[in-house]
Parts: C-alpha cells; sequence; structure tokens
C-alpha cells in the first residue's frame, strides 16, 4: 500500500453544515490521492452520508469549499459529477427499478456517449452509434462483474448481493476517476465481503476510492488512509495502524456503541 | 409493426422460430432504430388504407378517432410512463392544438394542411415549455393539481373571447376531402383516416426511437430514481421539461387531427372528462409501453360508442346518457386495474408468451 505523493484528486476544507440547530459536519477537511483508498469512518450520525452529499453537491456547505483537481466545485449539481468523472454508489441500492439490469448500467454510461439532443430525439447522427457503444460498454461492466446473466433481469428479482453488484458496476461503468462508496458491504456475506475488498483495490489502481464502511475488517484491511468523523468533527486521521492506536477513536466508538449497526 | 416496445423487452420477447424467419428477424434487428420505424410505420399506414378500403365512412370515422386519440395517449405516456410525471391536464394540450388548427384555417384559409399541422406542434411545444418550465419543480399531487387547474381553465378561454374563439358554440371549418386526383381511388372519409393516422404514425415514430434510446433511458432513470439519474449525469429539470414538450407537442397534434376530422372546435369536447380518460385510457392500456396507447385509444372510441349506443336502447334521459360511456369506462378500468395491474398491454403479452411457449 504505497502512499503517493501525487496531488489529491478531491480536497474537503473547512466543510462545516448545518441542519437547522444540527451541526452535521464542522470544518472537516480531507483529501483523496489517485490510486489510494481513504476511509471516512464513524459511529452512526456522524456526518460520512453528509460529507457524500456535499461532495455531490445535493448538500451545499455553509463554509468550507471541495476542490477537484486543485479547482473549486462552487455551486455544483449532482448531474455535473459524471463529466468530472467522480462516481457514487448510495448508502441504499437506489436502482432503477423498472429497468432491466442491462439498462440500469448504461445509465450509468450515459456520459460516454457524444449524440447531442437533437441526434438523441430523432434517432439520427450518433443516435445508432451512441446505443451500440453504451450497450457494448455496459455489458462488458457486466461480464467483468460476473452478473452478464442477469442482463434481463429486473433488479428487484436478483438477491441482494447481485444487486449491490449491479450497484457497483452501474458506477464505474463509466471509467470515473474517484470512487465514492457509501457502504457497499452493508448486507454482504463474509465471502461476499471479501470478494468486494479485492475488487476495491483493483480500482483503486484506476481511480481514487473514498470509502464509507462500518465492517472495520475491511475498512483496515484495503484503507491507504483513514479519517474518522464523530458528532461532525475529525477526530483522528491517519493509516489503519495509527487509527487502530488512537484512544480517541476506541472511545468514540465505546461511546457511541454503535459500531456494527445499521447505518441511519 | 412499430417497435413500440423498447428494444429491451422486444428483444427478449423474441420467439424462437424457422431458420429463415430468425434470419429476417436478425436483419430486422440490424437495421437502425429510425429505418425500423420509419418502415413499421409504413406498413401500418397501408394497413389503415386497406382496412378503410372495404370499411363503412362511419367506421372511417371511428378508426381516424383511434388514431388522434393514440397519438395524445402516446404523448401521455412518454410524459407519464416514462418520465414519471403525473398530468391531469393532457386535454389543455388537445384543446390549444384543436383551437390553432381552426383559427389557421378560418384566417390563413391558403395555407396547406401540413403547414397548419406544423405550426400547430410548434404552438402546442410552445404551450408544454411554459407549463413544463413552470411546473418543473413540482412533484406528484402538486403537478397533478397544476395541470388540472389547467385542463379547467384553458377551455373557458373560449367564453372569455366570443369573438376570436368562439364562445360555447366554438368554432367550426370545411376541410377539403381526398384531392381531385385520387377522388376514384379513396373515399373522403377514407382520405380523413389516412391523413389522421400519417399524423399519427410520424408522431409515434419520434415518440419510439426517443423510448428506445438514450432519452427514453434518461427518463425511466429520472421515473425510477431522480437521485441517482442526476449522478449518472442525467439533467433531471431539463429531462423532465422535454418530456412535458413533447408530450404537449403529440396532445396538440391529436387536437388538430381532431379538429380537421369533425370539422369543429368546442370547449365542451376538452372538458376536464377528457384529460381524465385521457389519463384513464393510458392506465387501461397499460404504463410504460408505446402499444398501451393503442389498446387504450381504441378503448375510448368505442366504449364511448358503445356507452351511447346502450344509453339509447335504455331510453335514458340525456344527462343519464351523457354520463354512461364514462361510467362504462370507469368500471372497466377498475376491473382491468385489479385483474391486470399491468393493464391491456400486459395482458397481451401475457397471451403472447402463453402462446409461444404452446407452439
Ligand atoms: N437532509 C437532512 N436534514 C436534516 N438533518 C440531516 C439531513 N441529513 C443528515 N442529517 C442529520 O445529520 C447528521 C449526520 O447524518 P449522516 O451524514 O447521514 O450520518 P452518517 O452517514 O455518518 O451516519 C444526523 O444527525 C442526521 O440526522
Ligand atoms: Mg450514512
Amino acid at each position: 500500500m504505497a502512499t503517493t505523493t501525487a496531488d489529491p484528486l478531491l480536497e474537503a476544507e473547512g466543510i462545516t453544515v448545518r441542519f437547522g440547530g444540527l451541526t452535521a459536519l464542522n470544518g472537516v477537511s480531507l483529501a483523496v490521492a489517485p490510486g489510494t483508498v481513504v476511509g471516512l469512518i464513524g459511529p452512526n450520525g456522524a456526518g460520512k452520508t453528509t460529507l457524500f452529499n456535499v461532495v455531490s453537491g445535493v448538500v451545499h456547505p455553509q463554509q468550507g469549499r471541495i476542490l477537484w483537481k486543485g479547482a473549486p466545485l462552487g455551486d455544483h449539481r449532482p448531474h455535473h459529477l459524471a463529466k468530472r468523472r467522480i462516481a457514487r454508489t448510495f448508502q441504499g441500492l437506489n436502482l432503477f427499478p423498472g429497468m432491466t439490469v442491462l439498462d440500469n448500467v448504461i445509465v450509468g454510461a450515459d456520459r460516454l456517449a457524444s449524440g447531442t439532443m437533437p441526434e438523441m430525439l430523432t434517432g439520427l447522427g450518433r443516435y445508432q452509434r451512441d446505443e451500440r457503444r453504451l450497450r457494448e460498454r455496459a455489458m462488458a461492466a457486466l461480464e467483468e462483474f460476473g452478473i452478464a446473466d442477469a442482463a434481463r433481469a429486473l433488479p428487484g428479482t436478483l438477491p441482494y448481493g447481485v444487486q449491490k453488484q449491479v450497484a457497483l458496476a452501474r458506477a464505474v461503468v463509466a471509467d470515473p476517476q474517484l470512487l465514492l462508496l457509501d457502504e457497499p458491504a452493508s448486507g454482504l456475506s463474509g465471502a461476499e465481503i471479501t470478494a468486494l475488498g479485492k475488487r476495491i483495490r483493483e480500482f483503486s489502481e484506476q481511480m481514487g476510492v473514498l470509502l464509507v464502511e462500518h465492517h472495520m475488517d475491511l475498512v483496515m484491511e484495503i484503507c491507504d488512509h483513514i479519517v474518522v468523523l464523530n458528532f461532525g468533527e475529525v477526530i483522528s486521521a491517519g493509516t489503519p495502524a495509527e487509527i487502530q492506536a488512537d484512544p480517541a477513536v476506541t472511545k468514540a466508538y465505546l461511546g457511541a456503541d454503535t459500531e456494527e449497526g445499521p447505518d441511519a | 409493426m412499430v417497435s413500440l416496445e423498447h428494444s429491451e423487452a422486444a428483444a427478449a420477447g423474441t420467439p424462437r422460430r424457422g431458420r429463415g424467419s430468425r434470419a429476417l428477424a436478425d436483419r430486422w434487428r440490424a437495421l437502425p432504430v429510425l429505418a425500423r420505424n420509419l418502415l413499421a410505420a409504413a406498413a401500418a399506414l397501408l394497413g389503415i388504407f386497406l382496412l378503410t378500403s372495404v370499411t363503412s365512412p362511419i367506421t372511417d370515422l371511428h378508426i381516424a378517432s383511434v388514431g388522434y386519440y393514440m397519438l395524445a395517449v402516446a404523448g401521455l405516456q412518454l410524459l407519464i410512463g416514462f418520465s414519471g410525471q403525473i398530468s391531469l391536464g393532457h386535454g389543455a394540450f388537445m384543446f390549444i392544438g384543436a383551437y390553432t388548427m381552426a383559427l389557421l384555417v378560418l384566417h390563413q384559409p391558403m395555407l396547406p394542411l401540413w403547414l397548419n399541422m406544423a405550426a400547430t406542434v410548434v404552438v402546442s411545444c410552445v404551450a408544454g415549455v411554459l407549463v413544463g418550465a413552470a411546473t418543473a419543480r413540482l412533484h406528484g399531487p402538486y403537478l397533478a393539481g397544476a395541470t388540472l387547474a389547467l385542463a379547467v381553465g384553458l377551455p373557458s378561454l373560449t367564453v372569455r373571447f366570443p369573438e376570436l374563439l368562439g364562445g360555447n358554440n366554438g368554432l367550426s371549418i370545411t376541410t377539403r376531402g381526398a384531392p381531385p386526383a385520387l377522388s376514384g381511388l379513396i373515399t373522403n372519409s377514407q382520405w380523413h383516416a389516412v391523413v389522421v393516422w400519417l399524423t399519427t404514425l410520424i408522431g409515434l415514430v419520434i415518440l419510439a426511437t426517443i423510448s428506445s434510446g438514450r432519452m427514453g433511458r434518461r427518463m425511466r432513470a429520472i421515473r425510477d430514481d431522480e437521485a441517482a439519474a442526476a449522478l449518472a449525469g442525467i439533467p433531471v429539470g431539463r429531462t423532465k421539461v422535454i418530456a412535458f414538450v413533447i408530450s404537449a407537442g403529440c396532445g396538440g397534434l391529436a387536437g388538430a387531427s381532431h379538429t380537421y376530422l369533425l370539422g369543429t372546435a368546442t370547449p365542451s369536447s376538452f372538458a376536464l372528462t377528457l384529460s381524465l380518460s385521457l389519463l384513464a385510457a393510458l392506465v387501461l392500456g397499460g404504463l410504460g409501453s408505446l402499444w398501451g396507447a393503442l389498446w387504450g385509444a381504441i378503448a375510448l372510441v368505442y366504449f364511448e360508442l358503445w356507452g351511447t349506443e346502450l344509453a339509447h336502447s335504455l331510453d335514458l334521459s340525456t344527462n343519464v346518457a351523457n354520463n354512461v360511456p364514462i361510467v362504462l369506462f370507469g368500471v372497466l378500468l377498475i376491473l382491468i386495474v385489479l385483474i391486470w395491474p399491468q393493464g391491456l398491454h400486459g395482458m397481451v403479452r401475457r397471451l403472447g408468451a402463453l402462446v409461444r411457449r404452446r407452439g
């Protein structure tokens, strides 16, 4: 697990988010460099998902800013992320239930198409070529994830583990440079979690990964760097070994007593 | 036929046939979507021509009515079934189209029909942009309420501007029949049916092409999960407005066909019941597939007819009689939704699958 000296892809600088009287994030900073897996952990309600929402442009912070490759993202909106090559999975599955698995993944690949709006509406120009390209790309992703058999199925008819794979395939099919994973291991079996860990390490060869996860074994094994949040504040940051040795972290977890519980 | 199904399900439903027909099916699928849709539309138009050459003028009228209702319902399908936005006011766009057509014929009598139709599409699309942009941030019941208000409010313009819009009596126009060159070949009623269906099929080709491509997928993604769709790079608000505009264009064009076919545009034809009937026809036909629009439109036209006949044969008072078709339609709708939640199209597909398994 080499630490890279490359410039960070993503930097959060002093992010503060308040929901009414509740301070969900308070001056949180972190950075993700290319080729690394950064873990973001903390008890339930610590603000992990909120930080993801800030990066994705769903929530705009009261203070602080997000830098992408050194430039501030400003008031970005969720649909601007794909073009910047940032992908995200959700804490839930958030698949498209009325679309086949293949179509789910093709939607994830949408940014790779080059056709213009009139071409999309008329079937002229690049329409046909885009269709073929997106379909091939999505099929290839399904094969890579070993779920090509499910291409024509609706997500709801598949086992939970497979649905999680579909969500992952949809996120990475368009070749992101940064992948935000919100609890990818929740609901998976032990064997599935091991396979997931290997896959995330593979992803990190192509992209930076920011991982929110409650399974500490997984986090400690695959992360290069870990940031610990508690009540919206960073209480510790460092290598897995440093985090494990930090009494503040142990105290936060013991105090909250929700280490393995489902997230809110 | 027109590949009204989006390509996925159509491909999945391909039956195992003999080698010859399979080669043909493969070649068919290798064609670009647009070419496939155009060929299918041409075949459908030929079918309408042949059908109307053996039917009576009154049946021609019913066939043509199915045509323009199908376009309206198909436009609604794009809006509701694909993009997931509820509209209770689709009839308002038919109203706009119908009156635009009537006004053009009355005030610019020299303009050719196709230009009137094109102008109608432009006018109703502009109306769609205005309404769509104004309602883009509304969801579910709020959107339903706003469109409902539109359906209720718009036809009352006719009473507000009686000189221009003819008040409660509406506007009457005369449309030309078959061109003199074709007079021996085709009757007037047949010509009307073919013109209406040509208009509808052009609209359907566009809808079907959108449906099986990126835009259709974007709409379905938004319908299913806005947050996930946005993260895939889909501009949610803009895509919703586009769906609204296209659906308005189809509604407007259907209204123009209505005026062309019947020679009148009256406010009572575009009352709230029309919007609700279109919605009911959509649900009845089946949400999510353009084929549903065909079954829905057939049901709409023929239930109206049977209902009226039934009321006559029972010697009911006009007040009651006027409501018989609606009641019949409502009962059928409830039954279908209870028995086949996927509508008539779901039923047709289920039956088709059964037949193939047997065969
Ligand atoms: N949209 C919101 N409105 C109000 N409060 C919110 C919202 N999103 C999150 N919160 C609150 O912010 C805090 C942090 O939540 P979250 O980021 O989901 O935590 P985590 O993902 O670490 O479990 C929680 O107290 C949560 O209730
Ligand atoms: Mg969370």
